[in-house]
């Protein structure tokens, strides 16, 4: 039984059938990569575990709790964090101020009403923030106006953000889409870090292979909505069915 | 101090210690001088300075943090200043309780008229804040004339009953106060030919304005300040953080209204009538262009365009033709009458004219308000000093 279960799983736009039965496991602390060419449905896969779409029919459980009609931050507050495929910060704040926010969140809720003490008197969230700000070596840049800074480093403080909550599952969508080799390869070396340091389970959708084969333990190949395969790296890069739903029946 | 940082509290300590002495600050000009219609320093006008400076910093807590545009704020104004009068009518003169009910009314209305019109975000949400004040206005002038006054407004009367009667005697309407001080009450100081006048009620709501302002300060620090600036920054980011935006942003527009109803509270202790037209939706304009004339978002902002706003609508709208003619005399007569008709559309009525040009230029040259306009200003004669302390310059405009 994994830390997140997703069973017969349908999705329709209109006349799209973006997902059709969709079953998929992922097992607590591995890194598990979902697959597949354009318009595969994983988009739409994510959206559903996240609370942003509710799919027609199937279920999702979280540890043990169906995460279906709550809305994205009962399902944060549940341990799902999510770092979207262009980075999602809040710009207009510092980068202290960003990452104290998940803090506040982690500790009080979706809500309090914490008005007269000032942010800067919370001393043990500050230590917190600024542990982490020094996990992903950004603790220099933490008085920085955050929308001034580059994509990769938005994109470590996405991440950052997300870590800050020890979630117990963390789900990257395409993390290193755009991105400069060298800034992929640094994006790999941390997760690859997150991965080692903490109990943390990790689902990633990527396009680019490197990413998936350097990280994952378990990949899915999705096309079309459904799942092709479920195996380790090495038997997906031979495996006949992942060529064909990538390059083509002739291939 | 008070639990603020030193700038935050060099800033209260600016601005308690200008409001103290703003009686003589407003009145430069001798008695009896050509000068002295610019003079601002007569209570009435005083008192519509802080009052008005009290309901931009509570508006700027919901548009300035949160980037909710509200265009119905005058409705928690009104709402105050009804409820302060009926006060005034059915308790006591004393303003304590008038001002309080006012509050606790207005963020009553605050909460239902928030709850539905935050279900909209953007231009939706100020079209549904318009449409709750506007109708607002149209109950209190018709259908609620019973509880309003209808067109004449809700006054004061003899045969009030008044539990703890205040001195209602001697066929006299009681006036405001507070515990025995009359709002109305002032001492003057002659000091050769300048007359300065000191105001109960002006002290009073200078007083509430200091307090009000020094608690904007402290949410603006707080970690719901930083909430609202995060529900601004990016909504999205919020909610996959495990944070519900809703009731931060109703906690602001509760909050909001409630600044907007102390300052109708204490409008109406100032003087004791409430009319409908409070709650027109011009008066809600008006904030507005208090606040981003000021510098939206900026702590000290809305209270200086508050300022500006009602000193040129008190003193330009002042001017008339006659004082043009006796200015420009000295100019030949044909030349005379040309500059008079030039400048004559925008004084007067016409100083909505005026308003709108600065405004404009205050939009288009000074995004954020005449707050970057004082750190332009400050920018140019401190350049030498500017490198040293660098952090001064990349903090956000406060």
């Amino acid at each position: 039984m994994g830390i997140l279960e997703v069973k017969d799983v349908n999705k329709r736009f209109g006349g799209l059938q973006a997902l059709g039965n969709v079953n998929l496991s992922v097992a607590e602390n591995t890194c598990h990569a979902i697959i597949g060419p354009n318009g595969a449905g994983k988009s739409t896969l994510l959206n559903c575990l996240v609370g942003k779409l509710i799919p027609d029919t199937g279920s999702v459980m979280f540890d043990g709790q169906s995460v279906l009609g709550r809305t994205p931050f009962e399902i944060n507050q549940m341990g799902i964090s999510r770092v979207f495929q262009t980075p999602e910060i809040f710009g207009d704040l510092t980068v202290m101020e960003n990452m104290l926010i998940p803090c506040f969140a982690k500790r009080d809720g979706s809500f309090a009403l914490h008005g007269i003490r000032s942010v800067f008197s919370e001393s043990g969230l500050r230590d917190q923030a600024e542990q982490m700000l020094e996990e992903v070596n950004m603790l220099d840049k933490r008085n920085m106006h955050s929308a001034s800074m580059s994509r990769g480093d938005k994109r470590r403080l996405e991440m950052a953000m997300c870590l800050v909550q020890n979630p117990k599952l963390l789900l990257l969508d395409e993390p290193t889409a755009g991105m400069a080799r060298a800034d992929t390869n640094n994006t790999i070396d941390l997760l690859k870090e997150i991965k080692e340091k903490r109990n943390i389970t990790i689902a990633i959708i990527e396009h680019d292979m490197h990413v998936v084969f350097s990280l994952a333990e378990r990949i899915t190949v999705l096309a079309q909505g459904t799942p092709l395969v479920e195996d380790t790296p090495e038997n997906i890069k031979g495996h006949p069915k992942v060529k064909e739903a990538y390059l083509g029946e002739a291939a | 101090m008070f639990g603020l940082d030193k700038k935050d509290a060099s800033l209260l300590l600016i601005v308690a210690v200008l409001v103290a002495f703003a009686p003589f600050f407003l009145n430069p000009f001798p008695e009896g001088s050509g000068w002295a219609q610019f003079n601002a320093g007569y209570p009435d006008l005083m008192q519509r300075f802080v009052i008005f400076g009290i309901f931009a910093i509570g508006f700027n807590i919901l548009f300035g943090l949160t980037g909710y545009l509200s265009f119905g704020h005058a409705a928690f104004l009104g709402v105050g200043s009804y409820a302060a009068v009926w006060m005034f009518k059915l308790l006591s003169m004393n303003v304590i309780p008038a001002i309080a009910l006012a509050v606790i009314t207005a963020g009553a209305f605050a909460l239902i008229i928030g709850y539905v019109s935050l279900r909209r975000s953007g231009i939706y949400f100020s079209i549904l804040t318009l449409a709750f004040a506007q109708m607002s206005f149209a109950l209190a002038y018709s259908v609620l004339t019973p509880i309003t006054g209808g067109e004449t407004g809700l006054q004061l009367a003899l045969d009030d009953p008044r539990i703890f009667g205040g001195a209602a005697t001697e066929g006299n309407i009681p006036v405001p106060g507070f515990f025995g001080l009359e709002m109305r009450d002032s001492a003057q100081l002659v000091l050769g030919n300048w007359v300065f006048t000191f105001n109960v009620g002006y002290y009073f709501a200078a007083i509430i304005m200091l307090l009000s302002f020094y608690l904007s300060i402290r949410i603006f620090r707080s970690p719901f300040g930083m909430m609202l600036r995060a529900v601004k920054s990016n909504q999205q980011r919020l909610n996959y953080t495990g944070l519900n935006p809703r009731p931060y942003t109703l906690a602001a527009f509760v909050i909001s209204g409630m600044y907007a109803g102390l300052a109708g509270g204490l409008m109406a202790s100032m003087d004791p009538l409430a009319g409908a037209e409070r709650m027109f939706w011009t008066a809600s304009g008006e904030v507005v262009l208090m606040t981003i004339l000021g510098g939206v978002g900026t702590l000290i902002g809305p209270v200086l365009g508050a300022g500006m706003i009602k000193y040129m609508e008190n003193i330009i709208s002042k001017i008339n033709s006659d004082i043009l003619h006796s200015w420009f005399a000295f100019l030949p007569d044909g030349l005379e009458d040309l500059v008079v008709t030039l400048i004559y559309p925008f004084i007067g009525k016409g100083w909505h004219l005026t308003l709108g040009i600065v405004f404009m230029l205050v939009v288009i040259f000074l995004p954020g308000g005449l707050v970057q306009g004082g750190q332009k200003l400050a920018g140019l004669f401190g350049r030498k000093k500017a490198q040293e302390p660098k952090n001064a310059t990349t903090e956000p405009a406060e």
